[in-house]
């Protein structure tokens, strides 16, 4: 196993740009999530890790020895597709030992290490099955296994468990996570589902128009959004902003908004303009009846555990996690209020969170 | 109302009628093969008799003439003969003749079997080959060359006669296998390469990708992955071209003479005593047509998913 190194790494397809000017540091062992929209470059990014897609520019270091423009073949690294692509005109056993026959082991080491690999994914029992006659989980388990089998320096993943129904995601999501500490194999793992990469990653790469917006761990990513993207991109509902006309000043701590002074934590950044954006989450805020932005009840989803109230106010529609036992009516008036100070200012211009007490 | 079937599901009639329809093109179909191969087991009177005999004695006289050359001669020197040996020999002194040694016909159908064999192999291989670049590789002027490799077809392939009689001339490869290999290839490789290239295209290709992940080259995982996929499409495609090589009768008339001549030029010239000895002719044409109908039967299965590739993801 190794780490993985990209440096100012870039693609173009022709005019268009997939990814620019990436830089990253993957550490030996570590689960890594490459997250994002379609279309954000995730996907090229792994490829050109692969090896299927060349780098326009740019350098990609697999331990100290620098593969940019090596063949996919030459890399020793594994890829689970999205579609699996196991082989249909072979069986379970064949798929398994294809990359090994390439490598030229003895017929009993393959079969040892086959079998391996097919105790540890619990595949065992159908060896000798057809993949057409394979489940959707029993297939993803498969391909995991083909990867496993050439001890590789780095395993990427394509969205694999983008296929998958509900029930079985959940279920992989956990054998993934058990068998990557069982094997502390270098994990790279594209994917748009944020919940995914939230329980898998030990860190996340957050994309979005072929830049790296934010590489952190999924706390901080979360609580600590380094842009406007990350903050309304994770989290179910994302983050609100209210849309302020004020410039910031350093050492800053309250706000006016709509005649009503907010406490915000003491800020160390000056805001480049005049229009920046107040970042709260649904769950740090709370309805009250003063001293709040004032509203009415657009909408009510129920979520089980919690509820969520979309307030609709003059800085638009402002959604509120709050407990279940809140009960408000449609069309209801109420105030909406921080509850705590997690609040992060993001500057216009840049759209990138500004330093402050709480985000240091 | 018979609510009993599926919307989507033709009714009772609609498939009887097909079905009336397909059994009554069948029977049209087969007269003519019938007709063939009931003569190839005529003898040469039955065979002209009129009105025709539809029931008559069979006889393999027609296959022992097509196998052999023979020669009439007089009673007084067939009784001085030695009684025949074989069932074909005396068959042949029953007509007051006796054989003289065998007939060209295994030869020229070996000869249809190299080239026709042969050609499909080569339009096969090389389409799928060029089928595989034009379906992955970014191609300059993909779709000019593809549109110029259809339009190979765009004429009659006798059109251009004379040219290639020329210069197969020049270039000494009229007569020889290799010629009419070369020949039936050029002819089939641009349904090849379509044919294929649709089949190609429906190869995801990460199946390449993931071949080439797990230390295969591009081209060892065309052989190892692609193309045990595209086994469909080179099924039909091997049909195709086959049942064209196999039957081509116009170049082989002019391209062919000795060396080279397959069987469609060579059966119709099969001369009895007074004229066409249509028994052998009868006889030949039922052997040359079995090649392809093995070569087809063992294909069907293939030929069937074939044509309906597409329509239907597996």
């Amino acid at each position: 196993m190794s780490k993985i190194k990209i440096v100012n790494l870039q693609k173009s397809f022709g005019d268009f740009t997939a990814v620019k000017n990436s830089n990253l540091t993957i550490n030996d062992k570590e689960f890594f999530v490459l997250l994002g929209p379609s279309g954000c470059g995730k996907t090229t990014t792994l490829r050109m890790i692969a090896g299927l897609e060349l780098p326009t520019s740019g350098e990609i270091y697999l331990g100290d020895e620098e593969v940019g423009m090596l063949r996919a073949s030459e890399r020793d690294i594994a890829f689970v597709f999205q579609l699996f692509a196991l082989y249909p005109h072979m069986n379970v056993k064949n798929n398994l030992s294809f990359p090994l026959k390439m490598q030229g082991y003895s017929r009993s080491e393959i079969k040892t290490r086959v079998e391996e690999a097919a105790k540890l994914l619990r595949i065992d029992h159908i060896l000798n099955s057809n993949i057409s006659s394979l489940s959707g989980g029993d297939r993803q388990r498969v391909a995991l296994g083909r990867a496993l089998v050439r001890r590789p320096k780095a395993f990427l993943m394509d969205e694999p468990l983008g296929t998958l129904d509900a029930e079985f995601r959940e279920l992989m999501c956990l054998e993934l996570k058990k068998l990557h500490i069982d094997i502390g194999a270098t994990t790279v793992y594209v994917t748009h589902d944020q919940l995914e990469a939230m329980s898998l990653a030990d860190r996340i790469a957050v994309m979005d128009g072929g830049e790296i917006l934010q590489a952190d761990e999924p706390s901080v990513i979360y609580n600590k959004p380094a842009t406007k993207f990350v903050a309304s991109f994770i989290g179910s509902p994302g983050m609100n902003f209210i849309s302020i006309d004020q410039g910031i000043s350093n050492e800053q701590s309250t706000l006016n908004i709509e005649g009503t002074n907010f406490n915000i934590p003491k800020q160390y950044e000056i805001s480049k303009g005049k229009k920046n954006s107040f970042g709260i989450r649904p769950e740090n805020l709370s309805l009250t009846n003063e001293g709040g932005l004032k509203g009415s009840v657009f909408g009510v989803e129920y979520l089980g555990s919690r509820k969520i109230i979309t307030v609709k106010t003059n800085f638009g529609e402002i959604k509120v996690k709050t407990d279940i036992s809140k009960s408000v009516k449609i069309n209801e008036n109420v105030q909406v209020k921080p509850s705590n100070d997690n609040i992060i200012i993001f500057d216009g211009e840049t759209d990138k969170s500004l330093k402050s007490e709480f985000m240091n | 109302m018979d609510t009993s079937r599926s919307y989507l599901e033709p009714s009772s009639f609609s498939k009887k009628l097909a079905a009336t329809i397909i059994i009554v093109y069948t029977v049209i179909t087969l007269i003519p093969i019938s007709w063939m191969v009931m003569t190839s087991f005529k003898n040469v009177n039955s065979a002209i008799s009129y009105p025709p005999e539809v029931l008559f004695e069979p006889s393999l006289e027609g296959y022992v003439n097509l196998f052999t050359n023979r020669s009439r001669q007089s009673q007084e020197y067939l009784d001085s003969l030695p009684a025949p040996e074989t069932w074909y020999e005396e068959l042949v002194r029953s007509r007051e003749m006796v054989i003289t040694g065998p007939s060209k016909f295994l030869g020229r159908y070996s000869n249809s079997m190299i080239i026709g064999f042969g050609s499909t192999f080569a339009s096969v291989f090389l389409g799928a080959l060029a089928a595989y670049a034009f379906s992955r590789f970014r191609v300059p002027l993909k779709d000019d060359l593809l549109f110029f490799i259809l339009s190979t077809r765009m004429f009659p392939p006798i059109a251009v006669a004379v040219p290639i009689f020329i210069m197969y001339r020049k270039l000494g490869l009229g007569d020889t296998h290799l010629g009419m290999i070369i020949l039936y290839t050029v002819v089939n490789l641009s349904l090849a390469v379509w044919l294929l290239k649709g089949f190609m295209d429906e190869i995801p290709k990460e199946y390449e990708e993931a071949a080439m992940i797990d230390g295969y080259s591009r081209l060892q995982a065309f052989f190892k992955v692609v193309l045990p996929q595209a086994m469909t499409g080179i099924a039909a495609t091997a049909i195709f071209c086959m049942i064209f090589s196999w039957n081509e009768y116009a170049f082989a008339v002019l391209l062919t003479q000795f060396n080279a001549q397959t069987a469609p030029p060579f059966i119709p010239t099969i001369i009895g005593e007074g004229g066409l000895d249509w028994p052998a002719i009868g006889a030949g044409t039922t052997l040359f047509l079995l090649p392809v109908m093995i070569f087809t039967i063992i294909l069907r299965k293939h030929l069937l998913r074939g044509i309906t590739f597409g329509a239907v993801r597996k």
